[in-house]
């Protein structure tokens, strides 16, 4: 019963929305979390179910109904399991559960109605990006593809009193649309190139033709679903809405950057893996925007004060690896490091949550410092998200990082594999310098005058949290911004969540263990017939083939091998970075600033990508709506048309209502009248 | 036993005996009751489900009872079946109007099942005399239901002018039909359908069509014959409005697809022309009209009259596509239409009549339910996904396109938009007006059941529409057995 999967939260859903506020906080939080869990068991019990069919016959199908018929086109709402979507449920309602758990606790201050209304929209997160993977086809998948759409727009703008929360959750709204649009229309072309929309089909129709050598259909089409995916994964050019989505509440960010939402793009593609292997153009240019966004957003990263606007910045930055891997047609890389990302990613925005709760919404992270003694289970578990996600050797991160570095520099792209190490190199820093200003060094100490947070909200403009207004408005005893009181570490919720999450960071590598470590790759070769399509291996092979013989395999190994030393080394060596600037020599990183300033200014006005598009598109978009469309073509050429015809069908109208006089001889009138002239018609005719 | 009925023929028509006898002991149970007993109306509802379980046995079967007179078959069940929910959800709706009245329930509820035996008739007949004792039974009750609340101008003049329209158009209906029996010797459709093939086109049939789509016409409310509707709608008490513009619609549209696409299939380039006309005038007339109306069951009428104009799209196009949208429609039409009806039962209190436009304002801060049910019906009548009539429309308006009919479908949608000025101005006055009139509306657990029934019949269609569609198709091609794949040819 695939439909139970997404249906549990939906359900959760309708119940928090409708009846939540008379419920309590106790009764729809565990709504919430049971839906999820619910949904978590279903999952793992469906995904059993897959594992124990053979590998090339690994895909449950379920037609829910039949949905819309309409000549040739046929769309039923039809949910398929297969390796690909098994891994993605799993990830999805998962994480999803923990972040669940997490925001019980995270979430406590609200109002209950609030708190009601939050977990409404949580499962109906959840519950589109169910359907989103799920889906057998186009249309099903767009249904949660502009759910989730939705559902971010709400989550991020769920403080919607405060303006910089409602309009960033405008402009993920609004970014995602223009990618929505381009992926609609390669839907569009889809379904007038291949004359249907099923993935299955659609794959196979893509297998029978020879991969492009020109930039033909398919490239087109390709590239306009990769539009598409540029918005939900926050790619260059679409990535700015990602880091204003942390004006939601922490446990929303978790949830957007690990599980739900941001995975949507890379899981398009390797959805139709086959169809973009074979246009290989667009695969190039999915390589180079990947890559390029890696590398743009660590170095933007380098440089926030804002904590998780450093970790906004990183997910951006791994997820431009994951379309590097899709780009170099490593799809397996690409979900793997999607599925290890999704345990440190969310363990560390919800360490990130757990300082912010502690220090009552704190989130400069140059008013941290020295948390490591006073919460314990935060930074040791915050600790090893950062080594997983820096790549250090045995952690999860290290084994995807390294399959999509490896996959780069086999495919022969050097240029995107140095890109891709410098990157690494930047994501070990900037994590660390993060590790370091939060947790070592000295408590922060307010300068004479400053009053405390509670008092004076809030306390760094623009940037500031809003969980301290959620406090504040409670009245919640949470004096823990004064220093020399001891801070609480994450309630038992919380930390449930955080300890299971940095089990998960640790060992979320071990299925893919690659060959060259003398694993099996156990994941990649799980998810292969995602990517291909059943008996027809030969034709246009799509996804990274493993290496054919064995001496290949051995000097593969070899490289492999040598790789792994090379970015464990860069990974550490960012790591002594860190160490060297942020823990060591801080005044040191202050003076690097002052003798690069103009650098460290554009760094730290993020490029002013924000700046940039609004002088050339939103700008210029505003004049050409009002002074253009508005006051020239909208209230002279159509409003003077429409009122025209309404004034000329209100006279008609007017003068029809004056025919119905009520008397029943003229009405008798009229129907004879009815039958002469239809009559007269005839005869005439 | 007379000749020509067997034992079998009462089998067949078990629902129409079990509706009969339900009726007759409904009239017992009420002398027995105190008046103004509640209990009448569980009563009414058993007698409604006694009769859909009656149902059950006959939906797959395909016979012909009593020689000829009434066929049993899906297409005549999908109708029962629109007519039974139409008459449940008019009946409980029924109970508050009636207390508020000060009228008595046994008649009414009583009549309400008469009407309904003569629409399940309508809907089976493959002849034209017991077609016409279905319509007659029909709207003999339709007669007395629009003037039940006897002390009520409004209700007595509305009676009068049904009942005076009524006769006239009948005689042109039965002039018509006399006709069709003179040249082709038979009142059995199908057989009048056999007689005619091959034959070069007789005028005399030509005149016999005309009059006897202008009688039918009156019955569904096409423009020209449509004067009476608004006037009579806006009299009659308010669930009967509500039935009439649903049940007794469905009904007729019924005996008409029996009567034209079974019956004349040879002559179907003459009617489909008439159709295509009236079609096109129906639809715009009863739009623009709706426009100035500033009383509700008005407006609803001239929406209704427009209604016929989008339903007859599915007649012209003839299709077994066509008609198994039609169908669809109707069973959407009836759920918003009856909704809509319903929120206008529950504005009628003993201060108000709650018939007008502005006694809606502000009614979403004084009952937030009733406010968002009118809010659905109101952008399904008006074809906003994802409600029901989007679905409908898509289907009917696809089905004039399949069959070579585009501009019936321009028209058609250009007609939808015109529509969503009125329909909207309800929802403006429901939401964005403040000050409100009279005492407090409330809901009766009737109501809010028929509401909520209504509300979730619109939404669910209107996602899953795949629910219907199948049935639809099934009920359209009993239809076609005999008629539209001649007519298509």
């Amino acid at each position: 019963m695939l439909v139970l999967i997404p249906l549990l939260p939906l359900l959760g859903f309708l119940l928090n929305a409708s009846f939540g506020r008379r419920l309590g906080k106790s009764a729809s939080g565990a709504i919430a979390v049971g839906a999820i869990a619910l949904s978590f068991a279903l999952s793992v019990g469906a995904v059993y179910r897959l594992v124990q069919l053979p590998p090339d016959a690994r895909a449950i199908v379920q037609h829910v109904f039949t949905w819309i018929t309409s000549g040739e086109f046929e769309a039923g709402f039809t949910l398929r399991l297969d390796p690909l979507s098994a891994l993605m449920i799993l990830v999805i309602t998962g994480i999803g559960s923990l972040i669940h758990v997490y925001s019980t606790a995270y979430m406590h201050e609200e109002r209950d109605a609030e708190y009601a209304r939050y977990f409404s929209y949580l499962n109906l997160f959840a519950a589109f990006m169910l359907v989103l993977v799920l889906g057998a086809n186009f249309v099903v998948m767009f249904v949660g593809w502009e759910g989730v759409g939705l559902c971010s727009y709400l989550l991020i703008g769920f403080w919607y009193q405060k303006k910089s929360a409602s309009d960033a959750g405008n402009k993920a709204f609004i970014v995602n649309r223009i990618g929505d649009f381009g992926f609609l229309l390669g839907v569009f072309l889809v379904f007038v190139q291949f004359g249907t929309i099923d993935f299955q089909e659609v794959a196979r129709a893509a297998a029978s033709l020879s991969p492009e050598t020109t930039f033909g259909a398919m490239s087109l089409i390709t590239l306009l679903l990769f539009v598409g995916a540029t918005g939900k994964s926050a790619q260059i050019p679409l990535f700015v809405w990602l880091p204003d989505a942390m004006e939601g509440p922490t446990p929303v960010s978790a949830l957007i950057h690990a599980a739900t939402m941001v995975t949507a793009g890379v899981y398009m593609i390797g959805r139709n893996a086959v169809l973009f292997s074979h246009a290989p153009e667009t695969l190039a240019i999915v390589a180079i925007v990947g890559a390029a966004t890696a590398f743009f957003a660590g170095t933007i990263g380098l440089v926030q004060n804002d904590i998780k606007r450093v970790l906004a910045y990183s997910t951006v930055s791994q997820l431009g690896y994951m379309f590097l891997a899709m780009g170099v047609g490593a799809f397996g890389a690409g979900v793997f490091h999607l599925y290890t990302h999704a345990f440190f990613k969310a363990l560390l925005f919800l360490g990130s949550g757990a300082v912010i709760h502690a220090l009552a919404g704190e989130q400069d992270l140059r008013r941290m410092g020295g948390l490591r003694r006073e919460l314990p289970i935060t930074y040791w578990t915050f600790l090893i998200g950062a080594l997983a996600i820096a790549g250090v050797p045995l952690l999860s991160g290290f084994f995807s990082k390294d399959e999509i570095l490896f996959r780069t520099y086999a495919s022969g792209h050097t240029v995107l594999w140095v890109v891709g190490l410098l990157t690494s190199l930047l994501t070990a820093v900037y994590m660390f310098r993060l590790v370091f200003l939060a947790f070592h060094g000295e408590r922060y100490v307010p300068a004479v005058g400053h009053r405390h947070a509670e008092d004076e909200a809030p306390v760094v403009p623009g940037d500031h949290g809003a969980p301290a207004a959620g406090m504040d408005r409670s009245g919640h005893p949470h004096g823990h911004g004064r220093p020399g009181e001891r801070l609480h570490d994450a309630p038992a919720p919380m930390a449930l969540a955080l300890i299971a999450l940095a089990a998960g960071s640790i060992l979320a590598g071990y299925v893919g263990l690659p060959h060259a470590l003398g694993g099996s790759a156990m994941l990649e070769t799980f998810l292969e017939p995602s990517f291909t399509i059943a008996g027809a291996q030969d034709s246009g092979e799509p996804a990274a083939g493993e290496p054919g013989d064995s001496h290949a395999a051995e000097s593969g190994q070899a490289l492999e091998l040598g790789l792994m030393g090379v970015s464990t080394a860069v990974a550490l060596g960012g790591i002594a970075i860190a160490v060297f600037f942020f823990l060591r020599n801080r005044d040191l990183s202050g003076r690097v600033a002052e003798r690069f300033s103009g650098l460290h200014t554009v760094l730290q006005n993020k490029y002013y990508v924000d700046e940039i598009y609004d002088a050339t598109i939103v700008q210029p978009l505003h004049i050409v709506s009002e002074q253009g469309l508005w006051k020239g073509i909208d209230v002279r050429a159509i409003d003077g048309a429409v009122n025209g015809v309404a004034q000329a069908v209100g006279g008609l109208s007017e003068r029809l209502r004056r025919l119905q006089t009520g008397s029943v001889r003229a009405y008798a009138a009229s129907l004879f009248l009815g039958v002469v002239l239809i009559l007269g018609y005839y005869v005439w005719r | 036993m007379p000749p020509g009925i067997s034992l079998s023929d009462f089998y067949y028509i078990l629902p129409e005996i079990v509706l009969t006898a339900g009726a007759l002991v409904l009239l017992v149970v009420d002398a027995r009751l105190p008046r103004g007993s509640r209990a009448l109306t569980w009563v009414t509802m058993a007698v409604l489900l006694a009769t859909a379980v009656s149902l059950v046995p006959f939906r797959n079967t395909d016979v012909e009872v009593s020689q000829g007179l009434l066929a049993v078959d899906q297409f005549a069940l999908f109708f029962k079946v629109v007519f039974l929910v139409a008459a449940a959800m008019t009946v409980l709706m029924s109970e508050r109007y009636l207390q508020v009245e000060g009228a008595s329930f046994g008649e009414y509820y009583f009549l309400i099942l008469c009407s309904t035996l003569g629409m399940m008739i309508m809907a089976g007949s493959i002849d034209l005399i017991s077609a016409f004792v279905g319509l007659e039974t029909m709207a003999v009750s339709f007669y007395i239901l629009a003037g039940f609340i006897k002390p009520n101008q409004r209700s007595n003049e509305a009676a009068v002018k049904y009942f005076l329209l009524g006769a006239f158009s009948l005689g042109i209906l039965l002039y018509g039909m006399s006709i069709l029996y003179g040249v082709s010797g038979t009142t059995n459709l199908r057989t009048m359908a056999t007689v005619f093939v091959g034959h070069e086109r007789n005028p005399l049939l030509v005149l016999a069509v005309i009059l006897v789509v202008a009688g039918m016409e009156f019955k569904i409310a096409a423009v020209p014959f449509h004067m009476w509707a608004p006037d009579v709608y806006e009299g009659a008490p308010t669930p009967v409005t509500a039935f009439l513009s649903v049940g007794s619609k469905a009904a007729s549209f019924a005996m008409l697809l029996r009567i034209f696409v079974e019956g004349l299939p040879s002559m179907d380039a003459d009617w489909r022309l008439l159709f295509e006309m009236l079609a096109i005038v129906t639809m715009t007339v009863g739009n623009v009209a709706a426009l100035t109306q500033s009383n509700l069951k008005r407006m609803l009428a001239y929406s209704s009259i427009a209604h016929a104009g989008y339903l007859l799209i599915g007649v012209v196009a003839g299709t077994p596509r066509g008609i198994s949208a039609m169908l669809i429609y109707l069973l959407i039409y009836s759920f918003m239409q009856l909704g809509a009806f319903a929120v206008i039962v529950m504005m009628r209190r003993k201060d108000v009549v709650g018939d007008e436009l502005k006694d809606l304002s502000g009614l979403y801060h004084r009952q937030p339910f009733a406010a968002f049910a009118m809010l659905v019906f109101m952008l399904s009548l008006g074809g906003i996904p994802p409600t029901a009539g989007f679905m409908g429309k898509l289907w009917l308006f696809g089905a004039a396109i399949d069959a070579g009919y585009v501009w019936l479908a321009v028209i058609g949608v250009l007609n939808s938009a015109v529509s969503l000025y009125y329909y909207l101005r309800i929802v403006v006055f429901m939401y964005l007006k403040k000050e409100t009139i009279g005492s407090e509306p409330t809901l009766s657990p009737a109501l809010t059941l028929t509401l909520g029934v209504a509300v979730a019949a619109t939404l669910v269609l209107g996602v899953y529409p795949g629910l219907l569609f199948d049935l639809a198709e099934a009920s359209a091609r009993t239809l076609g057995a005999s008629g539209v794949t001649a007519a298509i040819r």
